[in-house]
């Protein structure tokens, strides 16, 4: 029954996640967003849900027909199986490993196959544009992931993170980790493409990026999977950094939707406030800058870990 | 335990032989993700987490999609499927074929000389990975390091501009 519920609240949540944000960046835009679907528009995500479902599924005739299909599913499920090792409080999890972190940082590589895979199998320009700004960006971000979060390893002793939780109960790692906490906020916006990081879907330039060509429920794959992957690393924003599931009075699994659904809420207000880079920029900043500060800081935090 | 072994093992040399045969470059780069995730799944049965973990994140992961970043630049058309079908030929495989075929026929000896593969030794932590490598391994770790800053170095140097070239 967990994995199941757990599944259904991520994909619930993730689901009024794309109310939540049109509603907010309204609010920052000083509009209405949407507020005609039954009361304050929350019934406007069925509506959209009802259009994608009915919508012509459509194949275009020169793609790869089976790498196609396979790349929504791909992304999709990485997303929501990376939500098997996140604990949400006390006993509520789907599985405890001693790999957690790793299993997290696999899934977010393999999710990239999916984006990186649908711009090829489209066979148009823009999509493989898209795919190859989503390759190049991942495999820079990824690098730092990784090293951004061997801080806290480091300090927790494990890649458990439930260990790491427990580990937060004297101080958040927000605290001893600032560095490593803000470089994996950059990496992790950037590995599920939100803007400012969105260059391999850029509307601006790529129509739509590596998704150009699909639509209807393959479409919505991307589409949900995109609100996933914010849930996601929101959520382990809080587990890793803000203590997960700990703090006094509320119990434990609302102090998690409150941490998770902070960041989630600061995502979308990184997107009302900045601009788009240019992609040179972009790759400029994270090998240039993001990749020496998260290795200065695993430096410093294992040579005070040492001492 | 012993059923999934079986099974991912049988992904593992199905999907590398697709990996090998299949005439698009994409195809055969997705098949060959296939079989190294087969391969992880086999060292996390035999109680090596840590390294089935690390196979997805910089095999499957990170070296891949660089493998298939450069067959996207280098251009995938029809062009590039019947060049493949050409080097496919039987009598350009003839040669690796007997090649492979001497290795397993070593590889088979080998196994039946000593029995079957030993029992797993058990659950191989983190920790011990780490240990591993910075006690008895560190020569090793730091000559790998050592050939990867010279990759480094090459690499920067044949990126990078003269004065005043365009970009």
């Amino acid at each position: 029954m967990m994995p199941l519920a757990i599944l259904l609240g991520v994909v619930t949540f993730a689901g009024g996640l794309v109310w939540a944000e049109r509603r907010l960046l309204a609010l920052w835009q000083d509009r209405y967003g949407p507020n005609r679907v039954g009361p304050f528009g929350l019934l406007q995500v069925v509506a959209d849900a009802i259009k994608l479902l009915t919508k012509e599924d459509w194949v275009p005739p020169f793609a790869d027909r089976a790498l196609f299909v396979l790349a929504p599913a791909l992304v999709m499920v990485t997303a929501l199986l990376s939500f098997a090792v996140v604990p949400v409080a006390p006993g509520i999890g789907v599985v405890g490993s001693n790999v957690g972190l790793l299993f997290f940082l696999a899934m977010t590589s393999m999710g990239a196959w999916g984006v990186v895979l649908a711009g090829w199998a489209s066979n148009s320009k823009y999509s493989l544009l898209g795919g190859l700004r989503s390759a190049a960006q991942l495999l820079t971000y990824e690098a730092f992931m990784g090293l951004s979060l061997c801080g806290v390893v480091i300090l927790a002793g494990s890649f458990d993170l439930r260990e790491i939780v427990l580990a937060q109960r004297r101080v958040w790692f927000v605290v001893p980790q600032i560095v490593g906490c803000l470089t994996f906020l950059v990496a992790g916006l950037a590995a599920i493409h939100r803007l400012p990081f969105d260059l391999p879907e850029a509307e601006a330039e790529l129509v739509a990026g590596y998704h150009s060509e699909y639509s209807g429920m393959k479409f919505a794959m991307f589409f949900v999977a995109e609100y996933v992957g914010i849930t996601l690393i929101s959520a382990l924003s809080a587990v890793l950094f803000f203590g997960g599931w700990l703090g006094p009075v509320l119990p434990p699994i609302v102090w998690f939707f409150l941490k998770t659904s902070f960041f989630v809420g600061f995502f979308i207000l990184l997107r009302a406030a900045l601009p788009r880079p240019r992609f040179d920029q972009l790759m400029a900043f994270g090998w240039k800058v993001m990749l020496p500060v998260s290795l200065a800081n695993l430096l410093v935090t294992g040579a005070i870990v040492l001492s | 335990m012993n059923a999934l072994f079986w099974l991912a093992a049988a992904v593992a040399v199905l999907s590398t032989a697709l990996a090998i045969s299949r005439p698009s470059p994409v195809r055969g780069l997705v098949y060959f993700v296939v079989s190294l995730l087969a391969v992880a799944v086999i060292f996390f049965l035999l109680g090596a987490p840590f390294v089935a973990a690390f196979e997805v994140i910089l095999y499957a992961g990170g070296i891949m999609v660089l493998f298939l970043f450069a067959v996207m630049l280098l251009g995938t058309g029809p062009d590039a499927v019947a060049t493949e079908r050409q080097a496919l030929r039987p009598r350009t495989w003839l040669g690796p074929a007997a090649l492979g075929l001497v290795l397993l026929a070593e590889l088979v000896v080998a196994l039946v000389r000593r029995g079957a593969a030993a029992a797993p030794g058990g659950m191989v932590g983190p920790e011990r990975v780490g240990l591993a490598l910075v006690g008895p391994y560190l020569l090793a770790v730091e000559i790998a390091s050592m050939l990867l800053v010279a990759a480094l170095v090459g690499a920067v140097h044949l990126g990078r501009r003269e004065e005043g070239e365009p970009r």
